[in-house]
């Protein structure tokens, strides 16, 4: 797990990013990502996620910052940094015409790491390719594909993992293999960074979560935490005979009425201490209003996301709160 | 310096593979290529025609030949080898990897110009199946060879960065460098052209490297060696020059 007390094992500082057609993909980014922990990193297309990556791993320039890994910059100590990072990319960017053994022992070299068969061979099974391993990339199907860039990724033993977006476009099933993978990793002490379009996946797996939007990090919280404070609950309450109206006397609960008026709906804060559910009922009840059910929902991770990101401009408390500097 | 000696290693494995995979591609078609030349230019017409320098035809041009080949051969490998992960997009792995410019140059030309030497080779003694030939310095021979072929295979790692697309990779050897070749003096020596065509040549950079291979042969030279070789050592200077800048400025790799 995270040691959030303890020195960020990547931190980011006033990193900004510009193409050189003038569009900021990121502006003045503060980030630290925790040695041991999973953090999942959501935002809409376009927000800036693959940009911040591929500048911590090197690929792309940053305009502006500075970033260190294990305390040390990734530019002037590129080859310290680099050599504890494994990316695995969105695409599937592979060497089409090699072996999955040939391509994995590649990628081990690159990060120079002398061969070694046994370490491959572990990763290999682990990733139940070991039956693939003289298999050209060509013939592998595309899941098998994505677990041959986990494979090269982790090729050299790093410390830090990226995944950006590795479920996209697998099914279910390998799906649920890859998060499985990715606890495994993290129990290994490996740090995860993820980036994903599938919010469930970073509400299942994900230590902390960070939101991006518009080159912007807009909140970076645990996720319990994030979950706790933004959260918010719904009472459902079913009733025998449909409403024309709210009653005036429940006018203060702020309640709705769906499903043709055959159901109350009442939305609460999950932190306040006082949910007012029970002095509600009562009053249903003195109402004369008679129901058969009653049902309680929690907002999503997914709901959270979609409200922060719908704020155009992010309030400054939000971008000094949590981890945020 | 604290290279990365596995990586050089593992880019070099790479494409030697690469090679290995597409044999008849990189061995056998340079080498059916210049069969047929000595059939037609050695044995056909070049026994109609007279020693130039002292030398039989079939045999004069047998420098002009390899260096024909090497010069297309080189560039082809090179810019083959980095164009690739581009298009496919696995540079990213090389981009991300704890490596500097230096260790991605030895990997991929130094596998880029080992093919053309081992081509070079091949074209040898090939040629030896169809005329005599007379090594007269064998270790200036040789390090012309590998001089070029290095060189060369610079040019085309930069033509491989700078192309948009195999099209691109094509035009240069095809539209500037075999023509350049051809009028360098592969087949004829530039003594024979007019006066004014000579110092037209002379503009020509292949001239230089062609006529110095040709010396380490037939101890004949169109040039003076010492300016043949000092121009190859140029040419390799200016190409080295051009990857570190591209490497500084992530030119056509980082954005």
């Amino acid at each position: 797990m995270q040691d959030s007390a303890g020195t960020p094992i990547i931190r980011v500082e006033g990193l900004g990013k510009t193409y050189a057609d003038g569009f900021e993909a990121l502006k003045n980014i503060n980030l630290d990502v925790y040695s041991g922990e999973i953090f999942a990193l959501l935002g809409p297309n376009g927000a800036g996620k693959t940009t911040l990556i591929n500048i911590i791993c090197g690929i792309t320039r940053p305009s502006g910052g500075r970033i260190t890994v294990d305390g040390r910059d990734i530019i002037r100590d590129f080859r310290h940094t680099r050599s504890m990072i494994g990316l695995v990319p969105q695409e599937l960017s592979t060497d089409m015409f090699e072996s999955v053994w040939s391509t994995v022992s590649f990628s081990r070299g690159l990060f120079g790491r002398p061969a070694d068969p046994q370490h491959i061979e572990k990763i290999l099974r682990s990733l139940s390719l070991w039956n693939k391993k003289d298999s050209k990339i060509m013939t592998l199907s595309g899941g098998m594909k994505r677990r041959v860039l986990i494979a090269k990724a982790l090729a050299h033993e790093p410390r830090i993992l990226f995944l950006d977006e590795p479920t996209a476009g697998v099914d279910v099933e390998l799906r649920k293999d890859m998060w499985q993978i990715v606890r495994d990793l993290r129990e290994s002490g490996v740090t995860i960074i993820l980036t994903t379009h599938y919010i469930e996946e970073a509400e299942m797996i994900a230590d902390r979560i960070g939101v991006i939007n518009h080159g912007e990090i807009i909140r970076v919280q645990e996720k319990h935490e994030l979950m706790q404070e933004l959260g918010r609950k719904q009472l459902v309450v079913h009733l025998h005979a449909p409403l024309a109206r709210v009653p005036d006397s429940l006018e203060s609960y702020a309640l709705e009425l769906a499903d043709n008026g055959t159901r109350l709906v009442y939305t609460y804060e999950t932190r306040a201490e006082r949910t007012g559910i029970t002095a509600l009922l009562q009053q249903i009840s003195d109402a004369g209003i008679r129901f058969h059910d009653i049902e309680t929902s929690e907002s999503s991770l997914e709901e959270i996301f979609v409200g922060l990101v719908k704020q155009v401009v992010p309030p400054a408390s939000a971008v000094a709160r949590g981890e945020v500097r | 310096m604290n290279l990365n000696f596995y990586a050089i290693a593992s880019i070099y494995r790479f494409e030697m593979a690469r090679m290995r995979r597409t044999l008849f591609q990189s061995i056998a078609t340079p080498v059916i290529s210049t069969s047929l030349y000595f059939i037609v230019f050695g044995a056909a017409i070049g026994s109609r025609i007279a020693e130039i320098d002292g030398v039989g035809y079939g045999s004069f041009i047998v420098p002009g030949l390899i260096m024909l080949m090497l010069l297309t051969e080189s560039i082809s490998n090179a810019s083959f080898g980095i164009h690739m992960p581009r298009f496919t997009g696995t540079i990213f792995e090389v981009l991300s990897a704890p490596i500097s410019f230096v260790e991605v140059i030895a990997g991929y030309v130094g596998a880029a110009a080992t093919k053309s030497v081992i081509l070079g080779a091949t074209i040898l003694m090939t040629a030896s199946l169809f005329v005599d030939i007379h090594i007269a310095h064998p270790f200036w021979m040789l390090l012309f060879l590998v001089l070029t072929s290095v060189s060369f295979s610079l040019f085309g790692f930069i033509l491989g960065i700078w192309a948009d697309g195999f099209e691109k990779l094509q035009i240069v050897p095809a539209l500037i460098i075999t023509p350049l070749a051809f009028l360098g003096g592969s087949f004829y020596s530039i003594s024979m052209l007019p006066p004014f065509w000579q110092t037209v040549t002379l503009f020509n950079p292949v001239v230089y490297l062609i006529s110095g291979f040709r010396w380490s042969f037939y101890d004949n030279a169109d040039v003076s060696v010492a300016l043949s070789l000092s121009m190859t050592c140029v040419f390799l200077c200016i190409c080295l020059v051009i990857i570190w800048w591209i490497f500084r400025t992530g030119y056509k790799l980082r954005t």
